[in-house]
């Protein structure tokens, strides 16, 4: 299995940890429940050094991006663009964040679990431009320090204020003999920030953070954060059989553009079959990920993620399903073990994002 | 890990209280601490019955869910109904906080369960 540069401190504090997407990476340290309130109230860290870097390189960088993903990336070396990567099928290889460096460089944040694969799509669709594709996932770490208390200590941390950076905008930071990415990014729905780096580097900083009483925070709540704020997860509301149209992404795909599944979009934005959208239940339960939805006696979908969120009554769920019975109000009921449990179609705004924007 | 004498344990970690022909049944110290903080657990009702190893409810943290399996076979006499309300119950107090009482249906399938000495092992994994 694979570690982290910050795998020993994971363990000196006493993680728990699991195995994901072949890495050993802590689930939590003092509980999911405490580090999700943590974020949301005060501040937490995240090792999320698993993630996979690529940089794009030559000529063609820019127009080859665009052409691989889903969103437009403008030549701007301040801004942090979340996106789409499709197959011609108009399903998802991954959701990514693009770093413009320079003209001729972009950075490409994927998932950890898709860099192999994601490499190799790059690659294939790299042949016919005047690029290079190098993965770079093993010589970058990467923290998130997320919280509403975070813009008070950053500069205590990594030794310049984060204050000229509004949501998605990033700087390169000069960190000893090199250089650290620097942006207020996040998948938790808070203010924050993320900083990506050589392991030695990211290995300072996390003590810096823990220094200043930043909460380690695990993958666990990592998850339930990110689902909180209505941000998708690979492999749960998008995937390579949910395209980015039924999973709400549209902020995301310009169809004005070309690139890699458009006309696959298209033609399905004129007929579409299935939504995710959001669930709660009517009666207090746990509606998991695979969990079945029904109308009467018809499956009609899936949950794709749900919880019993720290601090909230109310068990919600994102669902996968057919899209005549995704209005808002509509009952459903969720088969949990033996039973079907009463629910309702609701908005997926489970929480109010607090972004710097 | 905490394991107290003069219960019997499953190696799915269940533990069983028996006073005569009915049986107390709850997950052991261990259980609770694999799980992490339960935020929910969902209970029979009284007067189902079930066989040795059948699913009788579950317990779910924040992550996940777990069965919870009777390690006896039996029809169920009370559940706890404390634990709906409040089943963070089971991390506190774990031997306290049984989940369920049952008529025992087939006392032999006692023989097959685990002492303390026994069940201790099976903590270290």
């Amino acid at each position: 299995m694979k570690t982290t540069v910050l795998h020993d401190k994971h363990l000196a504090l006493n993680a728990k940890m699991i195995e994901y997407a072949g890495f050993h990476m802590p689930v939590s340290y003092a509980g999911i429940t405490e580090e999700h309130i943590a974020v949301r109230t005060n501040m937490g860290i995240f090792d999320v050094s698993h993630m996979g870097e690529f940089i794009i390189e030559g000529q063609d960088a820019l127009p080859f991006v665009n052409y691989l993903v889903t969103n437009i990336i403008p030549f701007d070396t301040t801004k942090v663009t979340y996106s789409l990567m499709c197959d011609e099928s108009g399903y998802v290889v991954d959701d990514l964040l693009v770093y413009v460096i320079n003209e001729q460089k972009v950075l490409l944040v994927v998932n950890a679990g898709n860099i192999d694969k994601d490499f190799a799509w790059v690659q294939k669709q790299a042949a016919s431009f005047k690029v290079t594709a190098k993965n770079i996932s093993e010589s970058i770490a990467q923290i998130a320090i997320q919280g509403p208390l975070v813009k008070d200590i950053i500069d205590q941390i990594i030794g310049v204020s984060g204050d000229d950076l509004s949501f998605m905008t990033y700087k390169q930071v000069p960190y000893q003999d090199g250089h650290v990415i620097f942006s207020r990014t996040g998948y938790t729905g808070e203010d924050g920030f993320e900083i990506y780096g050589d392991p030695k580097y990211i290995d300072i900083l996390w003590d810096k953070a823990i220094a200043c009483d930043v909460v380690p925070c695990g993958l666990g709540a990592r998850d339930t954060l990110r689902f909180e704020a209505n941000l998708p997860l690979y492999g749960h509301e998008i995937s390579e059989s949910i395209n980015p149209v039924e999973a709400g992404l549209n902020f995301a795909i310009k169809l004005e553009k070309d690139f890699i599944g458009r006309d696959a979009l298209v033609q399905y934005k004129e007929n579409p079959t299935r939504k995710v959208v959001g669930i709660e239940l009517l009666q207090r339960n746990i509606p998991r990920h695979g969990y079945q939805v029904f109308k009467d006696d018809k499956q009609i979908g899936i949950i794709t993620t749900g919880y019993l969120l720290p601090n909230v009554d109310t068990p919600v769920a994102c669902a996968l399903i057919d899209i005549a019975y995704a209005a808002i109000g509509t009952e459903l009921t969720v088969q949990i073990r033996q039973n079907q449990v009463p629910a309702k179609v609701r908005n997926r705004k489970f929480y109010t994002k607090k972004y710097n924007k | 890990m905490n394991v107290l004498e003069g219960l019997l344990y499953s190696p799915s970690h269940e533990w069983v209280k028996v006073e005569g022909n009915e049986a107390w049944i709850g997950i052991s110290d261990h259980a609770q601490h694999a799980l992490g903080s339960v935020v929910f657990i969902e209970l029979p009702k009284i007067g189902q019955t079930f066989k040795k190893g059948d699913a009788i409810g579950a317990v779910e943290s924040v992550k996940a869910a777990s069965d919870i399996y009777t390690p006896v076979s039996g029809k169920v006499l009370e559940v706890n109904d404390a634990l709906d309300g409040s089943p963070e119950l089971l991390n506190d107090d774990p031997y306290g906080s049984w989940i369920i009482k049952v008529e025992l249906s087939n006392a032999s399938e006692l023989d097959s369960l685990l002492n303390k000495d026994a069940y201790l092992p099976l903590c270290e994994e």
